[in-house]
């Protein structure tokens, strides 16, 4: 693993990121969006500035209204003089690898404010909605003193959890007509919600829409806080003061439980897993495949033998 | 796990976008997909964006080339946008253009500092390889 490159640009470019250039930040979120060489240099800059921002991720089905309701959310915001980033994750095609990155065309009210600064990433082939350094473009955000940043998830519908890890507020976007949201809250979307949106309430069926999800929410009585309802029509913005001011008021609740060490040790945790994965998944190890067979012929359990494993291998 | 790679490595990025009157997105669409599909990471937006909301989106995702799509005479302003992707100190960003173009406009063009006139007739695979290659250059400033 490299211990990242601390060359002269580098030094410079995290000094004008610090100073908030957005030439800089531009240039920082490349660097960490392509995991390159001056990526680790950069991040440990930003380590001792991070927890400060209310992240906020939006998720839900493709069309669901995400990007126009992060747009009218924006506008909410940018009232309140507050800054924001923003980070899309748009699909990358399997086939070719490219991507559009598309999103930011309904965020149209906000091209020329310098408060608003957008990043469309592409997701490149990773799983659960964001790309695999998602959450290092929110800290570099974070970093630099954005009070909200935002991160909108791939819409593919129904597995994008991953943002959970990163947002401190999980918004999901369902709007009436798209049939399979209801899937997507069955298949764990409604484990992740904070705030359940039923938006384009300018639809004649969104209330069928409200009404199922509600009593969707009735059947769970997990003991968290209540997932709380809301609709909105994104694209003339009702509904959204109300979507800011429970945003805040749920931040304002779960703040004080989140620790620097709290966050850090799940960032860690997540590292940790990758590395475990890719160490027992693909290093040639003659000793890894004797711990299988001895799984293989029953003389070990799975769980003594992962065991074995991490102590063995992987405690270097 | 960590697979550092070198700049030049990632995909090209592009924006595709409109400036001007002309509101036909068409052929910015077609142009955008055949990009992806040539394995590019492309930001689409719609017609009718203002310069500096150009310069801005340039700036923010940090993209290799603009490729402005221009019916009509929108061409026309393109060398004001020149001008703003310089003041903005994204000299490095390479510019092409795309559409009807009449000779004397491209001459025009070219000496403003956009690097290369798509025509009508240009085939997916010039399109492609000109885009390839000037990311590349705008790349290593
Ligand atoms: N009627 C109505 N249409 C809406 C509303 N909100 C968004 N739309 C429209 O729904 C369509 C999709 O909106 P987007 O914001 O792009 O949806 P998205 O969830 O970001 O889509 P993906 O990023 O592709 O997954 C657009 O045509 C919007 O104009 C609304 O409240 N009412
Ligand atoms: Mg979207």
């Amino acid at each position: 693993m490299s211990t990242g490159s601390n060359s002269e640009a580098t030094t410079d470019l995290t000094a004008r990121l610090l100073r908030g250039e957005p030439a800089a930040l531009a240039r920082a979120i490349t660097e960490v969006e392509n995991e390159t060489t001056e990526m680790s240099a950069i991040l440990r800059a930003t380590q001792p500035r991070l927890g400060k921002a209310t992240i906020v991720g939006f998720t839900g089905a493709p069309g669901a209204g995400k990007s126009t309701l992060i747009s009218a959310y924006i506008k909410v915001l940018r009232a309140r003089d507050k800054t924001v980033g923003v980070v899309t994750v748009d699909p990358s095609s399997p086939f070719s690898r490219g991507a559009i990155l598309g999103d930011r065309i309904r965020m149209a009210e906000h091209t020329t404010d310098l408060g608003v600064f957008v990043r469309s990433v592409a997701a490149r082939g990773h799983l659960g909605g964001i790309s695999r350094t998602t959450a290092r473009i929110v800290d570099i955000f974070d970093a630099v003193g954005k009070d909200v940043v935002i991160v909108e998830t791939v819409g593919a519908g129904q597995s994008e959890v991953a943002v959970a890890e990163i947002a401190d507020i999980k918004v999901v976007v369902c709007a009436p007509g798209l049939g399979d949201d209801v899937q997507a809250i069955k298949a764990g979307l409604l484990e992740i919600a904070d705030i359940l949106v039923v938006n384009k309430h300018d639809l004649p069926s969104a209330d069928t829409t409200i009404r199922s999800l509600k009593a969707m929410l009735d059947l769970r009585n997990n003991n968290r806080d209540a997932v709380q309802v809301l609709a909105t029509v994104a694209t003339t913005g009702v509904g959204v003061n109300e979507l800011a001011e429970t945003i805040e008021s749920k931040c304002t609740m779960h703040r004080p439980t989140r620790s620097p060490r709290t966050r850090i040790r799940r960032v860690l945790a997540g590292i940790a897993g990758q590395i475990v994965e890719t160490h027992l998944q693909d290093t040639d190890d003659s000793a890894i495949d004797a711990v299988c067979d001895a799984v293989q012929r029953g003389d070990l359990s799975f769980e003594s033998a992962a065991q074995r494993l991490l102590a063995e291998r992987l405690g270097r | 796990m960590e697979s550092t790679s070198n700049r030049s490595q990632r995909p090209p990025k592009i924006l595709i976008t409109k400036i001007g009157l002309d509101g036909h997105d068409r052929g910015s669409r077609v142009i955008a997909t055949q990009l992806r599909d040539a394995g590019m990471e492309v930001v689409y937006t719609g017609p009718w964006q203002e310069i500096l909301a150009v310069v801005k989106l340039a700036l923010e995702e940090d993209v290799d080339v603009i490729g402005i799509s221009a019916l009509a005479t929108d061409h026309l302003l393109v060398p004001k946008l020149m001008d703003a992707l310089r003041s903005a100190d994204l000299a490095h960003v390479r510019v092409v253009v795309g559409g009807i173009v009449p000779p004397e406009d491209e001459s025009a063009l070219l000496m403003a500092g956009v690097s290369k006139v798509f025509h009508p007739g240009s085939s997916r695979d010039e399109i492609v390889s000109d885009m390839n290659r000037l990311a590349s250059e705008a790349r290593s400033r």
